[in-house]
């Protein structure tokens, strides 16, 4: 039973941090149409960036939101380059979200160095049900929940989370009611790349994060966000869940070499799934 | 009001407008008319500022808002976010943004405020995107293609609501239309645009008389000219 309990809550703070990595996917794609490619990099950025400023004796809060705040720069550094020139495809904006994730790696190496950097966010554990759980698991599902009902309200209730919806939804028609859409694209990748280094900043304390880290981070991310089609929060956060819990599970009963794998077979079992139903929607309107 | 002088657009080596001049003076309807391809949407497309003139000028007093061809809604928004959405320029914070004086004028969308846009039927959404313009509270309201695609007797529901707003508002109307007769109805004054240039102006009754127009425009010959070529 306490193994059990153990799994489940490590899963669910597992999910909570994929969440957090496809909420930052679901706000570029949203608005923009772009899959970002670099999103792995900016969760990378924050956790690197995070552990080398607390170990410069930054006190903690101050060293994190620091670290966030360069996620975001970096983020909106990378929409620049991606989006910046008017007319730019979605598919070639990916593939240089690609390279720029790419070139991360050397910069990377050059300010924090090679190795895997970790460290303590919020020490200690809580004892549940007879099982020892690490607190920062709580902390990561409980920033999680309150990121995804902030974008929510951000998006369903603000003016500007509507216009940046209106940039995704009708491009032109945006434009004609004066909506700048390439300033709203950069803004989106900004709040892409905070909410990809809040995810870096809040995984770090759990699973040491090198300049390579991205990969695995972004493939969880969107084999969560597409559970979405890489537009709804709300079914991002929960297709992370499902993928938390069922990683965890399969770690804990079977074997800890498959997480990846399970990702991957989610995310391919999801697409052929939704492009399935897309065509069924397509054959019914014409 | 609006004056429009030698204007020129080029998408690369094609010319889509070629010293194109129209005007149109506070609180006028008037009718831009012409086959697909003449360059009626470039043209408003340039009004509205998304389009970069290679040569020529456009003064505008004023605000211009634009109901596109096609509607062009937000699809995945409420009725009411588009409209608000429609204010995005507009000054004036939260006020401004209030849909309620678009209700006034067309109380259809009060009804169906809630709903989300991708969802109505055709002439809804052409309502929807002629009262999302109209939260810009524009002088000059241009409307592409107001009859496409939509049942007569809704056409002449929206015609009706085109009339009121000129009439109550002095909102002037520059209407691209298809439907030349439709536009030569609704509006005193007529532009023919046809393949980048103004090949005809004036007053929509005399261009209804002309035996061109007619031919082109108006399906058929008019009373004075009994010549039909086949």
């Amino acid at each position: 039973m306490s193994a059990f309990l153990t799994y489940l809550i490590t899963g669910l703070a597992l999910g909570c941090s994929f969440a957090l990595v496809a909420s930052g996917f679901v706000a570029i794609h949203r608005v923009t149409g772009v899959v970002n490619f670099a999103q792995g990099t900016f969760a990378v950025v924050g956790g690197l960036a995070a552990g080398s400023l607390l170990g410069r004796g930054l006190p903690h809060g101050i060293a994190e939101l620091l670290a966030i705040a360069l996620a975001g720069v970096v983020g909106l550094v990378v929409g620049i380059i991606a989006i910046g020139k008017r007319g730019t495809p979605p598919l070639a904006s990916l593939v240089i979200t690609l390279g720029l994730g790419i070139l991360a790696y050397a910069v990377e190496i050059i300010v924090f160095g090679d190795q895997p950097i970790s460290y303590q966010m919020v020490p200690g554990a809580v004892s549940v049900g007879g099982a020892q759980i690490l607190t920062q698991y709580f902390v990561v599902i409980v920033a999680a929940l309150v990121t995804f009902a902030a974008l929510g309200l951000f998006f369903g209730r603000t003016y500007l989370g509507k216009a940046l919806t209106a940039c995704a939804s009708n491009p032109y028609a945006a434009r004609l009611a004066g909506i700048n859409v390439l300033r709203m694209g950069l803004l989106a990748f900004a709040l892409g790349g905070l909410l990809g280094g809040l995810a870096g900043v809040l995984v770090t304390p759990l699973q040491p994060v090198a300049f390579d880290s991205d990969v695995t981070l972004a493939i969880n991310g969107f084999a969560a966000a597409i559970v979405g089609g890489l537009n709804r929060p709300g079914l991002a956060l929960a297709g992370g869940l499902v993928l938390g819990v069922a990683q965890s599970f399969v770690a804990g009963y079977l074997s800890g070499a498959y997480q990846t794998e399970i990702a991957l077979a989610l995310m391919l079992a999801i697409m052929i799934f939704q492009a399935g139903r897309r065509g069924a929607v397509v054959q019914e309107a014409t | 009001m609006l004056e429009v002088t030698d204007l020129v657009v080029r998408y690369g080596q094609a010319t889509a407008l070629d010293g194109v001049s129209l005007s149109l003076e506070p609180g006028e309807m008037v009718a831009l008319v012409g086959p697909n391809g003449a360059g009626k949407s470039t043209l408003v497309n340039t009004l509205s500022g998304i389009v970069r003139p290679a040569a020529g000028s456009v003064r505008l007093d004023g605000r211009l808002a634009q109901v596109p061809e096609g509607r062009q809604l937000f699809a995945e928004l409420s009725v009411a976010d588009n409209l608000r959405l429609g204010a995005w320029r507009a000054a004036g914070g939260r006020a401004r943004r209030d849909p309620a004086r678009v209700y006034e004028v067309l109380p259809v969308l009060r009804d169906i405020a809630g709903q989300r846009a991708g969802t109505l039927s055709g002439g809804q959404q052409q309502m929807v995107a002629v009262g999302r313009a109209l939260m810009a509270d524009p002088e000059v309201l241009a409307v592409d293609e107001l009859s496409l695609g939509l049942a007569p007797i809704v056409v002449a529901d929206l015609a009706r609501h085109l009339r009121e707003l000129n009439a109550e508002r002095g909102t002037a109307v520059l209407l691209i239309e298809q439907n030349a007769r439709l536009a030569f109805d609704l509006c005193a004054r007529a532009y023919v645009l046809e393949a980048g240039r103004v090949t005809a102006a004036g007053p929509s009754a005399e261009l209804a008389e002309s035996p061109e127009v007619a031919r082109a425009y108006l399906g058929g010959t008019t009373g004075t000219e009994g010549v039909r070529e086949r």
